[in-house]
């Protein structure tokens, strides 16, 4: 019986050749960086970088300690433009529009660029108060719209059953995972386009790393998100597309199953297997 | 592209680990090529001795398929390899499957040699299959040295002997029928000869897959199921 029903019904592969292969459907870009250049007073840590990064695709930076990929994160969100003596030049577009154009309100900016630290750094005050930071601010005190918000936010940052029953506790009570996530939900609670996540999980156990890697993979779904990790792995588990970046260069970017598997510049080869330096 | 990649890790254990899995698979490799060299003597000059220690010696072989792919496990569980390190593991994975095959290849033709020693009264001649088996043996030699280079400019002369391979097994194949025809008594012995044919036959489709394999460890590539013209095309770029 079998045989025969394999005889008469073969079995379709096509969808799982074409799922290999990826979808080849074109990225829209959300952030475009052109001939970035970038002066610590005189010594310049960003020389003529140029990327694009795809909206809703997370985009990882990876490479040595001091070769800017923080700094270049810094600027999406002008968060440079607080250090002193700093020079910039060239652009960085966000939905085609210069966010160093004179006319941009950088408080503006940094709600739809929201960030994360390496050390989780909420408030000192309840995890309520917290998530809900963003919006005061704003003005928004309408008890309806701020409880709704707080659980959204902690539930899309997969926090929210660990912490429903005790919202009005103070937030430095928590974990280190769990006061990361919070801070995340924080930024997300500001409905952001793009979340910079500046080595979100380095200060965390393995088991909190995998559930902020596990959140990256869910947060995608809504955000253009860039990540800046030390950990290559991790950047090759939750990432689409990997830079690697050099002395202060931008070396390659591409699809991270190709730049893990096939990179094409021997710096980055000789980095992510470990033969740098 | 040369051996000195496998070192310059800042883990000097690393580049140890991969040295000794690397040096595991060359020997693995003249340990087949030895195999076969002695099964084709055994078979072309009925030396039963010789045929016996082929066959004892192939759980060699098997053992150090097992102990390869152990140790390469274990790599990439410990040391998350990636780029050439991580295509130099894959590739061994496979190579070793492909010598652990050639390998047993080399035992049956060894039985086979045992069986026709006691049914050929008169000792045949078989000048195309000893032909046949210098062909696969350079083809063999070709990719282990490929291996041991890390150089796959070689590789479309090496594969391309296949193409005399199969020829060979075509007119190996049309002569048995020949002599089956002439006297049936002699189907018995031809078949033999015909599962030495096909071993050899093997042996050199072996050599090719080693080929494939590892022009993806050197330049990235899967250029696995292509045609000759379409391999040397590819091997240009």
């Amino acid at each position: 019986m079998a045989t025969q029903h394999a005889r008469t019904h073969s079995i379709d592969v096509s969808s799982i050749l074409r799922d290999q292969k990826g979808s080849n459907e074109p990225n829209e870009t959300c952030i475009k960086v052109e001939n970035l250049n970038l002066f610590y007073g005189e010594k310049q840590a960003l020389h003529n970088v140029s990327m694009e990064m795809p909206k809703k695709k997370v985009t990882a930076y990876i490479g040595p300690s001091g070769c800017g990929k923080s700094t270049l994160l810094r600027c999406i969100n002008r968060m440079n433009d607080l250090v002193d003596n700093v020079t910039i030049e060239g652009k960085i577009l966000l939905d085609n529009e210069n966010i160093y154009d004179k006319s941009v309100n950088v408080a503006a900016l940094r709600r739809r660029v929201g960030m994360v630290f390496q050390k989780p750094n909420p408030f000192p005050k309840s995890i309520f108060e917290n998530v809900t930071y963003g919006l005061r601010i704003q003005g928004i005190n309408d008890k309806r719209i701020l409880e709704e918000t707080v659980e959204n936010s902690l539930r899309g940052a997969a926090l929210w059953d660990e912490v429903k029953d005790r919202l009005n506790d103070n937030a430095l009570g928590l974990s280190g995972g769990q006061q990361q996530r919070l801070v995340i939900a924080r930024a997300i609670a500001i409905e952001p386009e793009v979340l910079l996540l500046d080595e979100p999980a380095s200060a965390l156990d393995p088991i909190s790393t995998l559930k902020i890697e596990e959140l990256i993979n869910e947060l995608k779904d809504k955000y253009t998100i860039v990540i800046v990790t030390h950990n290559m792995q991790q950047a090759a588990r939750v990432s689409d597309y990997t830079a690697f970046m050099f002395m202060g260069e931008l070396i390659e970017i591409g699809t991270t199953s190709e730049l893990f598997t096939n990179p094409r510049k021997k710096q980055t080869e000789d980095y992510i297997t470990g033969r740098y330096g | 592209m040369d051996n000195s990649k496998i070192g310059q890790h800042i883990s000097g254990q690393f580049n140890k680990e991969l040295e000794d899995v690397r040096n595991k698979v060359l020997t693995m490799g003249g340990l087949v090529e030895q195999q076969i060299e002695l099964a084709v003597t055994a078979f072309a000059t009925g030396d039963l001795e010789m045929a016996e220690l082929v066959i004892k010696q192939d759980n060699q072989v098997d053992a150090l398929e097992m102990a390869i792919d152990q140790e390469c496990m274990q790599i990439l569980a410990l040391r998350q390899p990636a780029a050439f390190d991580l295509r130099l593991l894959i590739t061994i994975i496979k190579v070793v499957n492909d010598l652990e095959r050639v390998g047993d290849m080399a035992e049956r033709i060894a039985e086979m040699a045992i069986q026709l020693s006691s049914a050929d009264t008169k000792r045949d001649q078989y000048y195309e299959l000893e032909h046949m088996a210098e062909l696969v043996q350079d083809m063999l030699h070709g990719a282990l040295d490929v291996f041991a280079r890390m150089n796959v400019e070689d590789v479309p002369s090496i594969t391309g002997l296949d193409e005399n391979v199969d020829r060979e097994y075509g007119s190996i194949i049309r002569q048995l029928i020949t002599k089956m025809m002439e006297d049936p008594r002699n189907i018995t012995r031809m078949l033999d000869v015909l599962w030495i044919a096909r071993s050899l036959e093997r042996i050199g489709d072996h050599a090719c897959n080693v080929c494939e394999h590892l022009v993806y460890m050197v330049k990235g590539e899967d250029v696995r199921h292509l045609t000759q013209e379409e391999l040397e095309k590819k091997m240009k770029e």
